[in-house]
């Protein structure tokens, strides 16, 4: 028999693994994405795209497109230009930074090859690909900047000539005394790193309709997006359209991993196509567009070199990064901060004090390159990891003993990072037993010093490592990049005793309604099944930052339960008026006003909705019902909520082909307190095969004249 | 025939089409924009496996899911069966062809190099009748046959197997389904436990399937033991002229080649004689 | 390629017969002509498998044919196995173990899990994983959805009713 816990209460969900309410829908083949919208009088836009990485544009000659059969638009760059204002993807706090304007199609000059030049727009997507076809550009190649040593060469040419050089960012850290450090260090170990480029691959490629109706005005924008509120801003700001003219709705989004919250040129076209036709613009990246034009991201070269004493002890970090970009910083949230979070945590899990760092981000003639899942966190941790297993091997210790004799103390915090990042609290120690215990370390050595004998190679990896999530204002805000660090709900009562959740974050999958449900329910004491939660859609919803860097539970999560306990304030108060008693001797539970103490059902949820909605008059004089309540809220204090954890792996090496044959993974994480564990699970599975790709398979290679040469599926 | 008919009408810009699994991602990318497409799918001529004396007669429509799981296919032409649970995945199999594969010859692909192990003939249809090509004289070039245009490969013909055969096939790819790095066929006719004669066929090292007839060379007349064996892999370092691939550069594609025939001539040492 | 030819097939056990382009794929009529968008399109190449349907009673890319070729045929999409009830007892599963996130993938994966599990015999996770080699996903890590195939796959073979649930520790 269990023992009874909290979570045997009624309308006990915080905590509880529950299956998500909208996976049905998606279970049944009715999930509606952008990719399946159809909207009358819809045209459709296909794109014809540069095939060189750096070439001028001498002339555009469309006049066969322009006569083939179904195209009703063709359009060039300077067309959207007189629509739509440039962009420029800096951030103030990074100083010094510097990037091009952009506007949707190029004028003057491509900068990759796979950047739109030319728009049509046609009845079918099929016939506007057929026109496409028949876009004459003729251009003039110019030398294609793609290495990063090569683009900051004196000789090197310069993508944007205007701004001096192709170095969009220098950063420096230095605590100071790290040459001392170095020189009297008992072991240095030092590694360099190279790090391909990757990218999202979400199943749904990225989906755009722009529906302009001049007539009132209004621009309605369905995006495969994770961030509405963001694209609303950029839309009424850079079209010049009153920003509450402007609806974003983002339906079902298959899969966006950061990918799909930047800014695109082709996107941001199919806004002015609409402007400019006033009728409805579906554009759809297919996967051969998809690979040419997401972001990219983890392309650094890491020169990085590690102190320790003579018992193993670190000392000190000296970090070198050069990444390469693409030809612009991305919009809006920059292409530094990548490298910006690889070389802050460097080193983040670890005691020591001395760091200096370089990080340098390159202009190159390639896709744009920014935000994809775990920004920077890859990077940084295994240029860490590797450092600290070299310094393990020089001093002869085990992996694990020389981890728990330099990861921060769990009892030291709060405390700080020689980068600057301030932590609250960690637990790397804690992490750390809890997965020698899981995978039984012990067992695991023995096993495979025994197979070695027999010709087997079998090895064993861990990696600790520090986790950014819940951004602040201190990052987007004070960087002058419109991007909310809040997030606000409205939840209200109907008539019958239902809940409708109304919340500024998205829902990707990951089970953003379900957990808002879940939150909600507790908390307003209601059967779930009663809770409707509406998202990602900014004429409904109030506005806020959404998804993104792991705030969708941390600061969405925060923002209903703190909304939750104002409206059950509010019921109490109606409540508490209608049964002559006091809101604090009330309770809320199984959609019913219990007595607090005894928990004996009063009146119900739905009763007082009905007495508020239809019999006001019946209420005390002056009573004035408040079943529905706004709230935002924003993380204050620490500019990031900090997480850690601890990943180990057991492979198997056929040493003659090298093929390596994955046994096992295991994951501690520190997720503060779980809303719902099979979700999180979930999360971790995904993100864990995710990282597998990325470190086994994947990679977006290009040839010297900066030609993706991997761009399909099927490479 | 009606298909050959229509080929001829529509001029030179036609394609055929069977399970349309390679064809039609041409096509999706626009590679390739035939102005016909002659659907060979429904032809009964083409379809049918049969045992015509002590040949195996396989109808180029017959699907690799049939390919997978079909008696006379296992019984008759067994490297076929051993590969085919590698290529592509069930769906591409319930609808890609035995034929399409051969006939569109990538140099990747596990069919056309299991045809040439095991030694069959093609039949190919014109306008004038049937012809029949041996496969080592099919592949010509990268995705290019002895197949001129208009022509169409009816059926593959297969020396069946006999109790002296022995046969493996092995590839090395990175998760199932993908393209193999390298991959082999080998059938061995072994008379009083030596090899009578052998053909050993890679995939994924060239512009067509590649016999490695210094490595075939080096086994004749021998008992497959460890001399053998490392004789076969010095020489089949040869045989091989792997192209330039910034992931897999040649000489690890011969390495991988070196261990995949290390491997399959031990197995064939080890099957019962 | 372009010009238009009739097509008539059998979908989800109606008849249905369109003029479409002679270029439509089946992928492009059954989500555009007849609107049924549970079929995705992820690739158009036959990589993904986001557009498996169950034609003649065998599991193919819809990306990968012609509307035209598939004339004369039975096509059956996510929508009308749901609506015969016949995978119910795998949405169900997939839904108690959360075997998607984003869900783009998932008619593609239940098409090959029907399939799979309409052949005789109760298959291991590692068939279950060479079946499902053929459709990607980019969120689960597929390991939910070995499982919960692997949960129906006992069930039926247990004799356990359609709605059979699998144990969630709480």
């Amino acid at each position: 028999m269990t023992a009874i816990t909290a979570l045997d209460r009624p309308n006990s969900y915080i905590g509880r693994s529950v299956p998500r309410p909208n996976a049905k829908r998606l279970l049944a083949g009715r999930g509606r994405y952008v990719t399946d919208i159809v909207l009358p009088r819809m045209l459709h836009g296909a794109y014809v795209r540069s095939p060189y990485a750096h070439a001028r544009i001498v002339a555009i000659n469309a006049d066969e497109a322009r006569a083939a059969p179904g195209v009703r638009l063709v359009a060039i760059g300077e067309d959207l230009a007189k629509l739509c204002t440039p962009w420029v993807g800096t951030m103030d706090h990074f100083k010094g930074m510097k990037s091009p304007p952009q506007l949707p199609l190029p004028i003057d000059k491509v900068v990759w090859a796979g950047q739109a030049v030319v728009a049509v727009v046609a009845d079918t997507r099929a016939l506007a690909e057929d026109a496409a076809e028949l876009v004459a550009i003729e251009f003039d190649e110019l030398p294609a900047v793609v290495d990063i040593d090569a683009a900051r060469g004196p000789d090197a040419p310069v993508i944007s000539p205007e701004l001096g050089s192709n170095l969009c960012f220098h950063g420096k850290i230095d605590t100071g005394g790290v040459e001392d450090v170095f020189a009297g260090a008992a072991h240095v170990v030092e590694e360099e790193f190279l790090f391909g480029r990757h990218t999202a691959v979400t199943m749904e490629p990225r989906a755009i309709i722009a529906d302009y109706d001049a007539s009132e005005p209004k621009l309605t924008v369905h995006h495969a997006t994770q961030t509405p509120y963001q694209f609303q801003d950029i839309y009424a700001r850079h079209y010049g359209i009153p920003e509450a003219c402007v609806r974003v709705i983002a339906p079902d989004i298959g899969g966006s991993f950061g990918m799909k919250l930047h800014m695109y040129h082709e996107d941001m076209a199919v806004v002015g196509l609409s402007i400019m036709l006033e009728r409805p613009v579906k554009y759809v990246a297919d996967r051969m567009e998809s690979f040419v034009s997401d972001i990219h991201a983890r392309d650094h070269r890491v020169r990085a070199r590690m102190a320790a004493d003579a018992d193993g002890n670190i000392l000190a970090m000296d970090v070198e990064d050069v990444t390469g970009i693409g030809a612009f910083s991305a919009y809006p949230r920059t292409s530094v901060v990548e490298g910006n979070q690889v070389y802050r945590l460097m080193g983040a899990p670890y005691t020591f004090k001395n760091y200096r760092a370089d990080l340098q981000v390159v202009f190159q003639n390639k896709v744009q390159m920014s935000q994809y899942r775990a920004v920077g966190h890859p990077v940084a941790c295994t240029v860490t990891e590797r450092l600290v297993d070299m310094i393990a091997a020089k001093t002869s210790r085990d992996v694990f003993d020389i981890r728990s004799g330099n990861l921060i103390p769990d009892d030291a915090y709060p405390c700080a990072s020689p980068t600057g990042y301030k932590f609250e609290s960690l637990s790397h120690h804690a992490c750390l037993a809890k997965i020698r215990a899981l995978m039984d370390y012990d067992g695991l050595r023995a096993e495979q010093a025994a197979l070695r004998k027999q010709g087997i190679h079998r090895g064993i990896g861990i990696a600790s490592f520090v986790e950014i999530t819940n951004p602040s204002p201190a990052f987007y805000g004070v960087g002058g990049v419109r991007i909310s660090s809040q997030d606000g709900a409205i939840i209200k009562i109907t008539p019958s005793g239902d809940v409708r959740c109304l919340i500024s974050i998205t829902e990707l999958g990951q089970g953003t309604e379900t957990i808002v449900g879940q939150i909600v329910a507790e908390h307003l004491g209601v059967d779930r099944e009663r809770i409707k939660v509406i998202t990602g859609d900014t004429e409904t919803t109030p506005h806020g930052g959404a998804t993104y860097a792991c705030r969708g539970a941390g600061i969405g999560g925060e923002t209903a339960l703190q909304a939750a306990k104002k409206l059950k304030a509010n019921v109490l108060a109606v409540a508490a008026a209608i049964l002559q008693d006091e809101p604090d001797r009330l309770d809320m539970e199984a959609g019913w006003i219990v007595d607090a103490a005894s928990r004996q059902q009063r009146i119900e949820l739905a009763e007082i909705a009905r007495i508020a909605y239809f019999r006001s008059d019946t209420l005390p004089p002056g009573t004035q019902s408040q079943l529905s309540v706004a709230h935002h809220y924003a993380p204050e204090g620490y500019p990031f909520a900090f997480t850690n954890g601890v990943q180990a792996c057991h492979l198997e090496l056929d040493v003659e082909t090298g093929f390596v044959k994955l046994l096992k993974m295991w994951v501690v994480e520190d997720c503060g307190r779980v809303i719902n564990p099979l979700l999180v699970d979930e999360q971790i599975r995904g993100g864990v095969v995710q990282g597998l790709g990325a470190a086994f398979f994947e990679e977006c290679t290009y040839g010297d004249s900066g030609q993706l040469t991997n761009g399909s599926l099927a490479d | 025939m009606e298909a050959l008919d229509a080929y001829e009408q529509a001029g030179s810009d036609a394609s055929y089409i069977a399970g349309g699994q390679s064809l039609v991602p041409a096509l999706a990318l626009r590679l390739q924009a035939p102005d016909v497409l002659i659907d060979i799918a429904h032809i009964p001529d083409l379809r049918g496996i049969e045992l015509k004396g002590n040949w195996l007669r396989i109808g180029a429509l017959t699907r690799h899911a049939e390919v997978l799981a079909h008696p006379l296919i296992r019984q008759h032409a067994p490297l076929y069966s051993d590969a085919a649970p590698h290529v592509a995945h069930p769906a591409i199999r319930n609808k890609g062809t035995l034929g399409g594969s051969i006939a569109h010859a990538d140099p990747a692909s596990e069919f056309p190099a299991m045809t040439l192990a095991l030694g069959a003939e093609l039949e190919i249809a014109n306008r004038n009748g049937t012809r029949r090509v041996a496969a080592d004289a099919f592949f010509v070039d990268l995705f290019q046959t002895a197949i001129e245009p208009g022509e169409l490969l009816v059926a593959i013909h297969v020396p069946v197997v006999n109790a002296n055969h022995r046969w493996a096939f092995h590839e090395l790819a990175r998760r199932r389904g993908d393209y193999a790095l390298v991959g082999c066929g080998i059938l061995a006719d072994v008379i009083d436990g030596a090899i009578a004669q052998i053909r050993i066929v890679f995939f994924s090292v060239g512009n067509t399937p590649v016999r490695a007839a210094k490595a075939e060379h080096a086994l004749i007349g021998r008992v497959i033991d460890a001399d053998a064996i490392a004789a076969a892999q010095a020489a089949v370092i040869h045989d091989l002229d792997p192209p330039e691939d910034e992931n897999v550069p040649p000489a690890m594609r011969r390495q991988l080649a070196r261990v995949v025939l290390g491997r399959l001539l031990g197995d064939i040492a080890r099957q019962a004689p | 390629m372009s010009d238009l030819v009739d097509v008539s097939l059998i979908v989800n056990g109606s008849e249905v017969s369109h003029r479409v382009p002679a270029r439509t794929t089946l992928a492009d009529f059954l989500r555009q002509t007849l609107e049924l968008t549970g079929t995705h399109t992820g690739c158009e190449m036959g990589v993904c498998g986001a557009c498996l349907v169950v034609l003649d009673g065998q599991v193919v890319h819809a990306c990968l044919s012609f509307a035209v070729q598939a004339s004369g045929s039975a096509v059956e999409t996510v929508e009308g196995l749901t609506e015969r009830a016949v995978i119910a007892d795998l949405q169900e599963a997939f839904h108690q173990r959360n075997a998607l996130q984003c869900g783009f993938c998932t008619p593609g994966m239940l098409m090959t899990a029907y399939s799979l599990l309409s052949q005789p015999g109760v298959p291991s996770r590692e068939d279950i994983r060479d079946a499902l080699s053929g459709n990607y996903c980019r969120c689960t890590g597929y390991e939910a959805i070995v499982d919960a195939i692997e949960t129906t796959a006992r069930n039926r073979a247990a004799g356990g009713d359609a709605a059979a649930r699998e144990e969630i520790d709480a």
